[in-house]
């Protein structure tokens, strides 16, 4: 069973002892210490922030919920420090096989090339993330974890929110300058600010059950449609640590709940899954789900993000996953506003870009839902077309639709310098750095995510050497590849990856993401293109 | 690209005899099988999303008209 820690204690704070006029004053208040809520902590907290963590619970949610991390939220937690020992924990994977009946429709690699710090995915249960997480925020002297903090009301001021907290010895009220809501999907602070959370719901209902067991199957991800043991519907079998394995059944839409929850009733249908009867409940959940957002993820000086901004179904790995890609998306913006560096129109870009990836991440999990439910007599004729077709035909294969698993949004966002020059590849301005193994001047192996962390995840100059470095402004660090003193790209894949020429040179933003690229850059060109992803041509409020 | 309307086939009379013979002796559910097999085999040869659309758009406008058309008779 679980080894980590996962029941902590309530304590009361000196913030609780103030009363009236001296309500205590905080910059940045988290809500909800999931996933979301604890990386987004700790990510301001290096960035010097002092953040107040608050959740309403006082332990680590029990069942495994989220299992998939992204290579994209792998990276986010290498900045974190927490990358490897989620990594060593998880299973890593990258294969995915379709099945219909009861043969191989084709497989498919998340990760076809080499040369990646990261694999494609792990499979973690969401306790294990959340119990690294905690133990990375305890080393952090920034946050202030609360357990048993609930927030009961908030008051929306010209420079402030004014929360009100129910805690074991009853209420207290702090000052918040912002208020980051990471508290899921059921989030209070969304109907405290009075926001729609309108979708739509899903009829089929699934089943999903973690089951225990040692068994010869590879770690891959195994997707049935119409399987032999589960007729006319479909089933997904993933493998966790401790020998757990995920298993997904479709329901029926008018299947009981109560009485499809009873274990007496799961166990035959996984029983004929899995060939055999070996195997022990850790977890058995019903659930139909629903796409939705919020219309705004900025409500004044409340910002949502994670299940509490955008809920999505779970085939694609794309709930935690996007949560995660809020939280390294507003950290650095809320830190720079925070310090003064930029004005507040830069938190406004969190919006456009995560609503936009809210928006693409319901539109391919509801495609993907879609095809796994058919609503309607010709779509699921048009489904069983492709289900058939996908035997002889390469096109068929491509348009089966198991789910199509999380990969980081590209940005069209006021942030990005357009392109002025020509490129065969490479990221675009507003998309997320691809790795590539390189290696540091003393000849040791290293990776280029590894040379940004390094260097702070600040804004950062990647460029490809060419004579003398550029003169880059202040606050931007560099990381030079090729060149006298720089980086070597030993394998030629930095370049290749990103379309480099002697000269080249991409402006990386905090969170990793490109902000501009130029074959030449000058001085002013940097100066412009820094202000700009920094939006600071929006002008300091 | 933008879709073709011209008249393409040599022979039209063999194309619309070709996939007339396909739907000989298949049953209405068969039938719907076998056009929603076909549809899906053409549009992947086209393989642009700006013509499928287009086929799309023009084959429900005919749709369309029909109602229409049924509409004004009934009035």
């Amino acid at each position: 069973m679980v080894q980590t820690k996962t029941q902590f204690g309530y304590r009361r704070h000196p913030d609780q002892d103030r009363a009236g006029a001296a309500v205590a004053e905080h910059p940045v208040v988290v809500v909800g210490a999931g996933p979301v809520g604890l990386s987004l902590a700790i990510d301001l907290a290096q960035r010097g922030q002092s953040v107040v963590l608050l959740d309403d619970a006082d332990r680590i949610g029990e069942g495994s919920r989220a299992i998939c991390f992204s290579k994209r939220s792998l990276e986010f937690w290498d900045r974190l420090g927490v990358g490897q020992r989620m990594v060593d924990k998880g299973v890593v994977w990258s294969v995915g096989k379709i099945f219909h009946g009861d043969s191989q429709l084709y497989q498919f690699n998340l990760l076809p090339e080499e040369g990646h710090k990261r694999p494609a995915f792990i499979n973690l249960q969401q306790f294990y993330a959340e119990a690294y997480l905690v133990d990375r925020v305890q080393e952090l002297s920034g946050i202030d974890l609360r357990w048993r903090n609930k927030v009961t009301g908030l008051e929306q001021r010209n420079d402030h929110v004014l929360l009100t907290i129910e805690t074991p010895d009853g209420p207290y009220r702090l000052h918040a300058g912002f208020v980051v809501a990471c508290d899921g999907a059921r989030s209070s602070l969304r109907q405290m600010v009075g926001a729609e959370f309108a979708g739509q719901v899903f009829e089929d209902q699934f089943l999903i059950a973690d089951v225990k067991m040692t068994a010869a199957f590879p770690t891959e991800r195994w997707f049935w449609f119409d399987p032999p043991f589960h007729a006319g519907r479909s089933a997904l079998l993933h493998k966790q640590p401790d020998d757990i394995w995920r298993i997904d059944l479709q329901l029926h839409p008018d299947a009981d709940p109560v009485v499809e929850k009873r274990p007496e009733n799961v166990r035959p249908r996984i029983a004929r899954m899995l060939g055999h009867d070996k195997f022990d409940f850790e977890w058995i959940s019903l659930y139909k789900f629903q796409c939705r957002r919020m219309e705004k993820f900025l409500h004044g000086r409340v910002i949502f993000a994670g299940d509490a901004a955008h809920q999505v179904s779970p085939f694609g790995a794309r709930g935690a996953n996007s949560g995660l890609e809020d939280a390294e998306n507003i950290a650095w913006k809320l830190d720079r506003v925070l310090r003064g560096s930029s004005p507040e129109a830069l938190l406004e870009s969190y919006h456009t870009e995560r609503s936009a990836a809210a928006d693409e991440n319901i539109r391919e999990s509801t495609r993907s839902t879609d095809f796994m439910a058919p609503v309607s007599q010709q779509e699921a004729r048009l489904r069983k077309a492709v289900l058939s077709l996908a035997k002889e035909t390469e096109f068929g294969k491509r348009m089966v639709n198991g789910g199509r698993l999380s990969v980081p949004s590209t940005y069209d966002t006021p942030l990005s310098t357009a392109d002025r020059d020509a490129w065969r590849g490479g990221p675009r301005p507003g998309a997320s750095m691809p790795d590539a193994p390189i290696a540091a001047a003393s000849g040791q192996p290293m990776f280029l995510t590894e040379a940004f962390v390094g260097r702070g995840a600040q804004f950062t100059l990647l460029e490809f050497g060419n004579g003398a470095a550029i003169d880059a402004p202040e606050g931007v660090e560099t990381i030079r590849i090729g060149g006298d003193h720089g980086l070597a790209d030993t394998r030629g894949l930095a370049g290749t990856r990103y379309d480099a020429e002697p000269g080249t040179a991409y402006l990386l933003r905090p969170d990793g993401y490109v902000a501009a690229r130029f074959r030449h850059p000058t001085r002013p060109a940097l100066d412009a293109a820094l202000a700009r992803a920094a939006a600071l041509n929006r002008g300091l409020s | 690209m933008t879709l073709s309307t011209s008249s393409n086939f040599a022979k039209p009379d063999d194309a619309f005899r070709a996939i007339v013979e396909a739907h000989r002796g298949l049953s209405e559910a068969q039938s719907a099988d076998l056009d929603a097999a076909l549809v899906l085999v053409l549009a992947n040869h086209i393989g642009d999303i700006a013509v499928l659309n287009e086929a799309i758009a023009l084959a429900k406008r005919r749709m369309l008209d029909a109602s229409q058309q049924q509409q004004q008779q009934q009035q």
